[in-house]
């Protein structure tokens, strides 16, 4: 085996520097007329893979988003910033509120499959949901060994094994896995680049398939429900005193002491 | 009209990429734009080939500030979300 090919997996999410808030109808996050970004653990994820290929460890670099069309200029993004060929699995709006970790580990999965890659690269979390499942699912699914929370990340001289450092409680761990395997990167993987306007206007050449999730053999039926969506309580205001004699009283009447 | 001059192409691109930047920049597009544009009108008179292409040096050393900002922006505020209990 001498260059591999890796899937990496890019989310669109809400942008990290925007704040998020609750639909009146308390099922979710107002997401219309907001700002939308790459997942910052995914550009990570993206950035190990382009820099294996330009090291001429990897020989294509497939970045892969589930999720409506507005997902393809996630995909646009990845493109800009290295990426060979971008996938597109085209899930519906009203779908894709549900659309969990468990089904992107399945289309996920089943691409891998499909392009026969030797690597798959996801970020370890998204901002939005938090799961840091779909690496894990993923893996699982394939039977193929994982590594996850990725720190640093070497592939071995013969092309059959990978060494993956993770941060742990109190220090590193590493580990070898045998390819092809799914690896999620952690925050300190690298520092990505950014997408320039050059490079952007160069991805518009590049190749982009949308795919629908039954081309790949997948049902998204849900298998968790969403019960309800809240904000955080408000911190409640607080209150200033003069004295000391004040204070051991308000906090006497409060219970504290 | 005098002739365009060669490096006129460069420095629109030199422009153009700094705008696109600029859409990110944390006091908003519109604030940058101004500066931006406020700028390039300075060295409008600027007729010697050596000094555009130090400018142009110039602007490019920006462009990559802004991308290390942006990404210390973003680097940090990751940290801060999902690694609190961090002493480093």
């Amino acid at each position: 085996m001498a260059a591999l090919r890796a899937l990496v997996g890019v989310k669109r999410v809400i942008d990290y520097a925007v704040k998020v808030r609750v639909r009146a109808d308390g099922a979710g996050v107002a997401a219309d007329g907001v700002k939308h970004s790459m997942n910052p653990f995914c550009e990570i994820a993206l950035e190990e893979a382009v820099r294996l290929r330009e090291r001429g460890a990897v020989r294509e670099v497939l970045a892969v988003s589930c999720g409506p069309p507005a997902c393809q200029e996630t995909i646009r993004t990845a493109l800009a910033m290295g990426a060979d060929r971008g996938v597109h699995v085209e899930v519906a709006a009203p779908d894709y509120e549900r659309l969990g970790p468990f089904q992107v580990a399945q289309l996920l999965a089943a691409l891998a499959r499909r392009e026969e890659v030797d690597l798959v690269l996801l970020g370890k979390q998204a901002i939005d949901d938090d799961c840091n499942q779909t690496g894990q699912m993923t893996a699982a699914l394939l039977d193929w060994p994982q590594g996850t929370f990725a720190s640093a990340l070497t592939l071995e001289p013969d092309g059959q094994w990978l060494r993956v450092e993770r941060e742990v409680d109190g220090g590193l761990e590493t580990l070898r896995l045998r390819l092809p395997a799914v690896v999620t990167a952690d925050l300190r993987l690298n520092e990505p680049r950014y997408a320039t306007l050059p490079n952007i206007m160069k991805a518009k050449k590049k190749a982009l398939a949308v795919l629908a999730p039954a081309a790949l053999g997948v049902e998204l039926a849900p298998r968790v429900t969403v019960l309800r969506v809240e904000e955080p309580p408000q911190r409640q205001a607080g209150l200033r005193v003069e004295t000391v004699a004040d204070l051991v009283a308000k906090l006497r009447e409060s219970g504290c002491i | 009209m005098k002739m365009a001059s060669p490096l006129r192409g460069e420095v629109l691109n030199l422009y153009k990429n700094l705008l696109h930047l600029g859409r990110e920049y944390p006091k908003g597009a519109d604030y940058f734009r101004s500066r931006l544009k406020a700028a390039f009108l300075k060295n409008k008179e600027v007729k010697d080939p050596e000094q555009i292409k130090q400018l142009i040096a110039q602007g490019e050393f920006v462009i990559k500030e802004l991308e290390a900002l942006y990404y210390l922006r973003k680097y940090r505020a990751m940290k801060q979300r999902y690694y609190k209990d961090d002493n480093e």
